[in-house]
């Protein structure tokens, strides 16, 4: 099995979020960053335990700049084998899937992986585009996948149910949550991860056909009021005067 | 409950290797799902968590500056620090554990012992399948090892050793003890004890009313025969048990940060969240006098810290100045421990909240690796050049 398995970075959830450039950029100063758990905890941990079941390697992507090498660090010190970047800012999700595409091409690549979405933008649409770009069959947000010979079976969790897939190797796939479970890289992992390959690419001319005008925070919410259990006519009386429910 | 954030007030992570956070961040995940979850059971019950001890191993917390070949990492003493903060930020009695196992017993064996002995040791010690102890502390020999009692006689073709240790972290559950004790020229020397030898057993120290999660005991030696190459030979002389000394004290100066970090976090929370008189109780001047001087003084903490680190790295660091990081940082969370037991009210009490146990436990940490008050005198007699022990 060969995957390669797409790799982006996103703010940590407990960051603040602030914009900057008259709300047209987000804010970068003072923000941890960390691996897109989609692309880790799921997609990138199943990849490995695929090659650990069935050998072969797993080399990550990611369309990023230089800050982008701490988070390709630790997917090499869970476990990935080797790493490229395409240097280059992921300006737009088209410019971002060529990019992958671009790189994947000829490559033989029996699977490639994505996660479902990034938790900062949620644009779920990279693996779609990259598979289009690529001619390949895709699926989105599987919950399960397994390999057997040339075809993979994928579960996805749909409205009340879920629905099983079976699909043609190679592929593209999403990950979403209960692909596989978090792996915490250890020390061995992050040492042997000094050693691994990381390679950087010039990224190839690709078009951008969209662009962000602003964005803004949402609104405070309003405070919660916690009332006694033991005192109902309190909560009655909230819910009749300033909920104006009943 | 929201993600602990470290408290950076002046952006040391930005001094910070990117691979020195992948550890951090790799040992507060585990930390948080394996051990932050049952630490207070194990308190209360003054259990140790065996269990912990393969996870701690696999993230490096059992001598992460020991050279690959003998089975470490290889890591710097920064990173060392950063390891035993994340792990006092939990417990104490796990960070000890950890400082025990790295500095007292593989430290010695890797800077004091022969070949056979780092590649028949170390490996094992790295991974966990062997934990050790450090054997100094005697029933009248505290602050004053030099007199310690403990003898052992060469007979030909190995040692007699007879004694007792008292106070002794991982005694209970070690494979080995490296153990200091005078030649018949009343010189101090380490030596090897392997459990099982005959003559030796290490029964355990029951009701501390800190470090609990820590198992402490006594060393007893009665005529154990010790074989001649368990002796380490690379250093005799109170020097050597100190040396070790000063690189555990190293790791509780940054361990003291964990807990002092982790009460500041608890009471900062705790102060934004807790109405009285109609306000969040952070709201008042006294509260933000105690938070706005713990912040401070936690800042404080790091750069000396990180400053020594540096030293530490470039062979540089005085004993002096790893005593004065142990005092001020001890001191400093025990301080920071007991104001943010007050913040919490009467929850700061409760097993709920880590302040009180964070407090009990530093209680352990200020009297043992020397007491505060013989840090004091270390210093007094570094910039006065007058002992003052005696
Ligand atoms: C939980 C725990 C774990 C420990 N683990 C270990 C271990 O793994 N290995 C080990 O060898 N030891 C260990 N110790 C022992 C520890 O190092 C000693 O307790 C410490 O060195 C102090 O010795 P003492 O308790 O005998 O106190 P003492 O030396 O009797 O001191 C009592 C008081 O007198 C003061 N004092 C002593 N001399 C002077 C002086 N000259 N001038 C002014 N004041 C003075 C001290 O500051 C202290 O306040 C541990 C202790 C604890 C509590």
């Amino acid at each position: 099995m060969k995957i390669l398995v797409a790799i982006s970075k996103v703010p940590d959830s407990t960051s603040k979020i602030s914009f900057k450039d008259n709300n047209t950029q987000f804010d970068e100063a003072g923000i941890q960053f960390i691996v897109n758990p989609y692309d880790e905890w799921y997609a990138l941990v199943r990849a490995l335990e695929l090659k650990e079941n069935l050998g072969g390697a797993v080399t990550t992507i990611t369309v990023g700049e230089a800050n982008a090498d701490p988070v390709i660090r630790k997917a090499l010190a869970i476990g990935a084998d080797d790493a490229v970047r395409i240097d280059a800012e992921p300006v737009d999700a088209l410019f971002t899937a060529n990019q992958i595409a671009s790189f994947a091409r000829d490559k033989g690549y029996d699977l490639i992986m994505f996660g479902k979405e990034t938790i900062n933008y949620n644009g779920s649409q990279v693996g779609a585009m990259a598979a289009g770009l690529l001619d390949l069959p895709y699926v989105s947000n599987a919950s399960s996948l397994e390999v057997s010979g040339s075809s993979a079976r994928l579960e996805r969790d749909i409205q009340g149910g879920s629905q099983v897939i079976d699909v043609d190797l190679p592929a593209v796939i999403s990950a979403s949550k209960g692909m596989a479970e978090q792996r915490i890289p250890n020390m061995k992992g992050i040492m042997s991860a000094r050693k691994k390959k990381l390679e950087v690419v010039a990224p190839i001319e690709a078009p951008r056909h969209t662009e962000v005008l602003s964005y803004s925070l949402p609104e405070a919410k309003s405070e919660v009021k916690l009332i006694d259990p033991d005192n109902p006519t309190e909560l009655i009386e909230l819910l009749h005067k300033e909920a104006k429910v009943i | 409950m929201d993600r602990f954030q470290s408290h950076d007030y002046y952006l040391m992570d930005e001094l910070l290797t990117e691979e020195q956070i992948l550890i951090r961040e790799a040992l507060r995940a585990y930390l948080k799902k394996e051990v932050s979850p049952i630490i207070e059971d194990y308190y209360e019950r003054a259990a140790f968590p065996y269990q912990i001890i393969e996870g701690l191993a696999q993230y490096g917390c059992f001598g992460p500056y020991i050279p690959e070949e003998y089975g470490g990492p290889g890591l710097d003493q920064i990173t060392y620090g950063i390891l035993m903060q994340e792990l006092e930020r939990v417990d104490s009695g796990v960070r000890s554990t950890a400082s025990v196992q790295s500095s007292l017993v593989m430290y010695p064996i890797w800077k004091y012992g022969t070949e056979e002995q780092r590649r028949k040791y170390l490996p094992k010690l790295a991974t966990g399948e062997m934990m050790g102890c450090f054997g100094l502390t005697e029933p009248d020999f505290g602050s004053n090892p030099g007199g310690m009692l403990s003898r052992f006689e060469d007979q030909g073709d190995h040692y007699v050793l007879n004694g007792s240790k008292m106070w002794i972290s991982n005694a209970p559950f070690a494979d080995v003890a490296v153990v200091w004790a005078k030649d018949e020229a009343d010189r101090i020397h380490g030596l090897i004890v392997e459990k099982g030898m005959e003559g030796f057993s290490a029964p355990e120290m029951k009701g501390k009313h800190s470090l609990r999660a820590s198992a402490t005991g006594e060393l007893l030696f009665s005529n154990v025969k010790v074989p001649k190459e368990n002796l380490l030979p690379g250093r005799s002389g109170l020097g050597a048990p100190l040396s070790c000394l000063d690189s555990a004290r190293y790791g509780i100066a940054w361990g003291a940060i964990g807990a002092a970090m982790d009460c500041y976090d608890s009471a900062l929370r705790y102060s934004k969240e807790r109405i009285q008189f109609d306000k969040p109780i952070a709201s008042f001047q006294l509260i933000q006098k105690k938070l706005a001087e713990m912040i401070t003084e936690i800042t404080k903490a790091q750069l000396l810290t990180f400053r020594l680190g540096q030293l530490r790295n470039e062979g540089r660091a005085t004993s002096a100045q790893i005593s004065m990081a142990k005092r001020n940082n001890v001191e400093m969370a025990l301080n920071i421990c007991r104001e943010a037991r007050q913040i919490h009210g009467a929850m700061g009490v409760s097993n709920e909240y880590s302040c009180m146990r964070h407090m009990a436990n530093l209680e352990s940490v200020v009297t043992y690796e020397g007491t505060h008050d013989i840090h004091l005198l270390i210093t007094g007699m570094d910039i006065t050049g007058i002992p003052a022990f005696q």
